[in-house]
């Protein structure tokens, strides 16, 4: 059982004219097997909070807090969050030349358990998980996202979801990029990882159409950098239907 | 065509080698008179710390004997001891282009001659080992690596211990042959070695050249090539780590001075600690004769810590418009933040995924050397590099 609970959650970015706010009091709490939906339009702060979850250096918080558990996320460093669980499959995957994804991988699965996996099992484990992405098994031997196309991006992402498997994913934006079939395959994973029962997603789109394949137990509009609106499924085909314009402007003239 | 024209043709073209003045290209001589004692201001040793040379590019005595090499040799390739008057000094037509070299060229009394016969194929690396035992007097050492025409051989030279050399190797790729030379400088923390490479590369003939460069105080290489047929290919590949301290100097010459000829250099450098320095110079010349030729250089520098200092020159000088391709690249960066919370957001610790990034830089160098053994040791020389600070 395990909760993320982000309490008045407010983050500045370092720009040339100083701090500027992106984040002016969020909150959002995610229970064990329930997936949140958050969508809002480009701009309105919806990676600043995935990376504040994940504790990038680029953010600052300012005021609230987030806890794991009841445990202070906030005081841990970034490969601390990830041990404790956390994971952020991120918007644009970083490629990190010269290191291979099988190195990789390996080294992040042996920092998650504690221990190095064993290695007959590892490498059955690392070919499945990327058959079940129909990524060629080739890629293990390729440096990390060095070269990969965006879909590829997104599905080693994946792939490090279903190996690492944390108590609670963020997925920033793993749709986008995607075609058709792409977003399938992504879905099906993010799927097989909800079915255990016990994790929690923080699901960051801006388009409706994952949730066709992912079904969201709430979904949170999300406007300068706040919550404007929050709901069921249905206020995703209300979104789809009508978009964020009544929300932006709300925003605007607030 | 007849013989006659040929003839002239050939004179010709040696006229216009000889008349290129490039500022790449300092007039050689063998005499050190004509290699006045540099001030440092000098284009060719503005970056060198010349105080910590021991007096190599000044008078310092260079009787020492404090340095010798061993090999073990397969048979049919002759390994000798070079006289000061060997005929085989000379042979890579290399001609020392400063007052260090030029000393080292009339002081040497020891150093080896490796000829690999004609059309040998060698499967195994022949291993140099030269070691120092003395940096109290400085020594000279004078080395001819040939390569017979159409062999095939790697020849690896290791320099291990103290000492304070000044030395040529000159390298003689015969027509058709493939040969790799890797340089490794290992020294102890107080060598100082300023080193002078000339590669003569034949028609059709491959070479390569990887030069390692983690120990010492002062390491500076000068490393050339000419070709003396058109089709030859040059690559040099190096890899350096400078800490605290530490100075390592890579000047480079690629000499264009045959059509169809081909160069890429690439050099990789991480610095770390207080006053860790280095300095890579790539110059590339392509000739009027050198139609058709491929040239590519590049330099990357990681810097890992606070106080260091890379200093990285790429110059291309290009007197024909009728090239394949040319193009070079140079780039000094810090660890990339990016990349570093990539590999911590999935849980690995800060160390860690540094060591990662710089395993990373290194790694696709590595795997071209194409020497098994030696990428494996150069993977734990920079394991071993990075446990003293990162
Ligand atoms: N270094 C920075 N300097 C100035 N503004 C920044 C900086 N980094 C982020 N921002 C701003 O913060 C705001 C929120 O950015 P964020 O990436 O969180 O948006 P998003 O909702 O994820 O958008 P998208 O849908 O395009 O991914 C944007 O207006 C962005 O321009
Ligand atoms: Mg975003």
């Amino acid at each position: 059982m395990s909760t993320l609970e982000i309490k008045d959650l407010h983050v500045t970015v370092d720009t040339e004219d100083g701090a500027k706010e992106i984040l002016k009091g969020v909150d959002l709490v995610i229970k064990d097997g329930e997936t949140h939906a958050i969508m809002g339009p480009n701009g309105s702060g919806k990676s600043t909070l995935a990376y504040s979850i994940a504790g990038h250096p680029k953010y600052t918080v300012t005021q609230g807090s987030i806890t794991l558990d009841g445990v202070d996320v906030l005081a841990m460093t970034v490969d601390e969050r990830a041990r404790a669980g956390l994971f952020l499959a991120m918007q644009y995957p970083v490629e990190v030349p010269g290191v291979s994804v099988s190195n990789f991988l390996r080294t992040a699965k042996t920092a998650i358990d504690g221990e190095a996996p064993k290695l007959r099992t590892w490498v059955k484990d690392v070919n499945a998980a990327m058959e079940r992405v129909k990524m060629d098994t080739a890629f293990a031997t390729r440096n990390v996202n060095e070269g990969f196309s965006g879909g590829e991006k997104k599905r080693h992402e994946i792939v490090q979801l279903e190996l690492l498997n944390p108590k609670v994913a963020v997925l920033d934006e793993t749709d986008s990029g995607l075609d058709i079939d792409a977003l399938k395959i992504v879905s099906e994973g993010v799927n097989r990882f909800r079915e255990q029962g016990d994790r929690g997603v923080l699901l960051i789109t801006h388009y409706t159409r994952i949730l066709r394949y992912i079904k969201p137990d709430f979904v949170h509009v999300f406007v300068a950098g706040q919550i404007a609106e929050q709901g069921g499924p249905e206020l995703a085909e209300q979104l789809e239907a009508e978009g964020y314009d009544k929300y932006v402007t709300a925003a605007a003239t607030a | 065509m007849t013989v006659t024209e040929t003839a002239r043709e050939s004179v010709a073209a040696a006229l216009e080698q000889e008349k290129v003045l490039s500022h790449l290209h300092p007039e050689g001589s063998f005499l050190v008179e004509d290699h006045p004692v540099p001030t440092g201001r000098e284009e060719i040793w503005r970056f060198t710390p010349l105080k910590r040379l021991r007096g190599l590019h000044q008078d310092a005595d260079l009787s020492g004997l404090l340095v010798a090499a061993e090999a073990d040799v397969p048979a049919g390739v002759v390994l000798e001891r070079l006289g000061a008057d060997s005929p085989l000094k000379g042979s890579s037509g290399y001609v020392p282009t400063d007052r260090i070299s030029a000393r080292a060229w009339a002081a040497a009394t020891v150093g080896y001659g490796l000829t690999i016969p004609a059309e040998a194929d060698l499967a195994d690396p022949i291993v140099v080992t030269v070691t120092g035992t003395g940096t109290e007097v400085a020594s000279a050492t004078h080395a001819v690596i040939t390569a017979g025409p159409h062999s095939r051989a790697t020849v690896v030279v290791k320099y291990v211990g103290s000492a304070t050399l000044a030395d040529n190797v000159e390298i003689v790729v015969g027509d058709g042959a493939q040969l790799t030379v890797v340089s490794i400088d290992d020294w102890a923390d107080d060598a100082v070695h300023i080193g002078h490479r000339h590669a003569r590369v034949g028609r059709d003939a491959t070479f390569r050249h990887i030069d390692v460069s983690f120990g010492g105080d002062v390491v500076r290489h000068d490393s050339t090539a000419d070709y003396s047929g058109p089709g030859g290919s040059v690559e040099m590949l190096g890899l350096y780590f400078a800490d605290e301290g530490q100075f390592i100097e890579h000047r480079l010459f690629v000499d264009h001075n045959q059509p169809k000829t081909k160069s890429h250099v690439v050099y990789k450098g991480a610095l770390q600690g207080e006053g860790a320095h280095t300095v890579w110079i790539g110059n590339v010349l392509i000739r009027k004769v050198a139609e058709g030729i491929e040239t590519y250089e590049e330099n990357r520098n990681l810097v890992l810590t606070d106080g260091c200092r890379a200093d990285s020159v790429p110059n291309l000088e290009i007197e024909t418009g009728e090239i394949e391709g040319a193009g070079h690249a140079s780039a000094t960066g810090r660890f990339d933040d990016q990349q570093l919370f990539y590999l911590r957001s999935r849980g690995i610790e800060e160390s860690e995924a540094r060591r990662l990034v710089v395993h990373g830089f290194f790694n696709d160098l590595i795997r071209k050397i194409g020497v098994p053994e030696i990428e494996k040791q150069l993977l734990e020389t920079v394991e071993a590099e990075l446990e003293k600070t990162v």
